[in-house]
């Protein structure tokens, strides 16, 4: 199964407006998105699952996916993040 | 037993159990299922019912609220198809064969309390976003309507902070035996609603009405502007006995609602109604209505996205016209601003909306809104005894342009063959300072004025009407206003032209004896209040209400007024 790690620089962290823009994106792809923080894996797709992970700015976060376009899901979640979510002060 | 003063808002006396309005509480009865694939059909259901709510929330915030609202909207939606959320429901419904009710409940707050674990203002927010879709999404499989009404389901007193008129629109009529809220003056629109409605009402109570839980025993005297909770045997037969002989009153006063309203030295006054709808024209009718005197015409413009097209209006319009046959209806153009807002209008934010941009000076400068209005009303006119009428007139300039839009809409319906309703009466409302003081000019323009009590006396008080802490002042029971009043009728009279009144005080039995000494031709008034104000008309003489109205005219401020009119008229009294 790839898989990346990523940090999150956003100010707010894996909550909010990111939260929602980071499981829309895993939405879009047909693969299973898994992304862990610290001890505690779930599943990408789920605004629920992501949002109790307390992800915090600065939260390493790992990303799987697995299934035909798991490559595509991981690149469009790395650039999400990387792109601080679309957010540039 | 406690007791809590307020402002009296609608008359009568309502004795039951408290309802609060805001905390909603469901019962989700755990139960076992026989068919799990039906009931998942069942949450997939409610699930599109409850997308399509929130599509509409986050329309209506985005416009009203902003982006930042409106992304709430948008956050409950992901909550709402959350596939780990699906799946543990699924499961349970599958392997437990609970009911999806419990399931959803159970798994909706289970992630709450995950997030409020978490120490984290954002975080515990969500926990309140996943409880409210869930519950939205509960109200809907159980068939409850979208509301915080929905636990409304036997005869109650409606307690709230304040109501909003979509609040409103949401109660079941059938279980409100009255209303009281902490905030608004008498002419607020929770006031507004329990006159229409014809059931009492006490405002302005203050934050005391927290204190009242639902299931309470309450009493409210709308009379006196009290609330009392818990009330001891005594005095819950004292307001028992009061509330037979009102009632008593009211049968007596329904029995000579169909009668012509002259007083016992022959002097005959019209007595008509406000209506908003079509749905108005019978209770209207029932109550003894001589004709509309005003008849709103925002309700065309409210609940809906876009204008209502000139057919719709006109189909409206002429059923009304037509039901009251060759008595008249008023129609009013409309009235937005202020504190009524219609918001595809898109009338841009003001510091001051009710000194802005409202009623006639929107619409002549939105031609695309007035004139649809006025070839509609002009056309539904043909035939019957329609009148126009147009509010927030300042100025003899404001009318004169009024009249220039409404040839130039004669002008295109003749051209387009179609029947116009050629010697329709135009008539003012007066509700503004200027336009009282200039009376007598307008009256040359027009050809009858319609007083509109509720603006006119705040606007001449200084005092707004929706605040509870200057409710006395914006009353209209001031001898400022009754002057101005008087000004109005001799300027109208003595140009040949007649005057109504349409404002709240035209309905309001204290103020009835003044208007009637001081020559007032025209009472429009709730439909519950018709009956009412015939009894008084019809058991005082002419001669009797001049008096008292030169004595009024003299007096101090709202309450001398009315203990004056209560002592000399023992007549206005209800029981």
């Amino acid at each position: 199964m790839p898989e990346i790690a990523v940090t999150i620089n956003h100010e707010v962290g894996l909550h909010a407006r990111p939260a929602s823009m980071f499981v829309k994106t895993a939405t879009k792809f047909s693969s299973d998105v898994e992304v862990t923080h610290g001890e505690v894996t779930v599943n990408a797709k789920s605004i629920l699952a992501v949002l109790t992970l307390g992800a915090h700015k600065n939260a390493e976060i790992i990303i799987k996916a697995e299934g035909v376009d798991a490559e595509e899901a991981l690149k469009a979640l790395k650039e999400l993040v990387l792109d601080n979510f679309g957010e540039h002060e | 037993m406690r007791t809590i003063t307020g402002i009296p808002a609608s008359y009568g006396i309502a004795i039951g159990p408290a309802f609060i309005f805001e905390r909603v509480e469901m019962v989700i009865e755990p139960c076992n299922i026989q068919d799990p694939e039906a009931e998942l059909k069942r949450y997939a259901e409610a699930r599109e019912t409850t997308q399509g709510q929130l599509d509409e929330a986050y329309a209506k915030a985005k416009e009203e609220l902003g982006d930042e609202a409106a992304e709430i909207f948008s956050a409950q939606k992901l909550m709402l198809e959350d596939p780990e959320l699906l799946s543990t429901v699924k499961s349970r419904v599958e392997s437990e064969l609970v009911n999806v009710e419990t399931a959803l409940f159970e798994t909706a707050e289970s992630y709450a309390q995950q997030l409020e674990a978490i120490d984290d203002e954002y975080l515990s927010a969500r926990a309140l976003d996943i409880r409210d879709v869930s519950s939205r999404c509960l109200r809907n499989l159980l068939g409850l309507v979208d509301s915080p009404a929905a636990g409304l389901n036997t005869p109650s007193i409606i307690v709230s902070w304040d109501l909003t008129p979509s609040d409103t629109v949401l109660l079941n009529k059938e279980y409100v035996l009255g209303f009281c809220t902490a905030e608004g003056g008498s002419t607020s629109h929770t006031a507004i609603l329990a006159r229409g409605l014809g059931i009492p009402a006490v405002v302005g109570a203050g934050q005391e009405i927290e204190k009242i839980n639902t299931g309470d025993d309450l009493v409210i005297d709308g009379d006196a502007g009290k609330i009392i909770i818990d009330p001891d045997k005594k005095a819950l037969k004292d307001f028992k006995d009061r509330q037979v002989k009102f009632l008593k009153v009211q049968a007596e006063a329904e029995s000579i609602s169909h009668e012509p309203a002259i007083t016992t030295d022959g002097h005959q006054v019209e007595v008509v109604a406000n209506i908003g709808n079509v749905d108005g024209i019978q209770p209207a009718l029932d109550a003894g209505a001589e004709g509309v005197g005003l008849l709103r015409s925002e309700f065309l413009y409210l609940e809906r996205r876009n204008l209502p097209t000139e057919e719709e209006q006109y189909q409206s319009y002429k059923t009304i016209a037509d039901a009251f046959g060759d008595k008249p209806v008023i129609l009013r153009s409309l009235d937005v601003g202020g504190d009524k807002d219609i918001p595809y209008i898109n009338m841009p934010p003001e510091t001051n909306p009710f000194l802005g941009v409202r009623a006639i000076r929107l619409c002549l400068t939105r031609p695309e809104l007035f004139k649809p209005q006025l070839r509609a009303a002009l056309r539904a006119g043909y035939g019957n005894n329609l009148k126009l009428m147009f509010p927030m007139v300042a100025t003899v300039e404001d009318v004169k342009q009024v009249k220039l839009v409404l040839e130039e809409c004669k002008k295109e319906l003749r051209a387009e063959g179609l029947d116009v309703a050629e010697k329709m009466d135009i008539g003012i409302m007066i509700e503004i300072p200027s336009a009282a003081i200039m009376a007598d000019q307008l009256a040359e323009v027009v050809d009858f004025f319609s007083i509109g009590t509720n603006d006119l006396s705040q606007y001449t008080m200084a005092a707004d009407r929706t605040n509870a802490h200057v409710a006395p002042l914006a009353s209209g029971f001031q001898p400022a206003v009754f002057r101005l009043i008087k000004t109005v009728i001799d300027a109208a009279h003595a140009k040949g032209k007649w005057v109504g009144l349409c404002g709240e005080m035209a309905g309001e039995l204290l103020a009835i004896p003044i208007l009637l000494g001081l020559g007032l031709d025209e009472f429009s008034m709730n439909p519950p209040a018709i009956p009412f104000a015939k009894r008084l008309i019809r058991s005082i003489s002419f001669e009797h209400a001049q008096q008292v109205a030169e004595v009024a005219l003299n007096l101090g401020g709202d309450q001398e007024i009315r203990d004056y009119i209560q002592e000399t008229v023992p007549e206005v009294n209800r029981e």
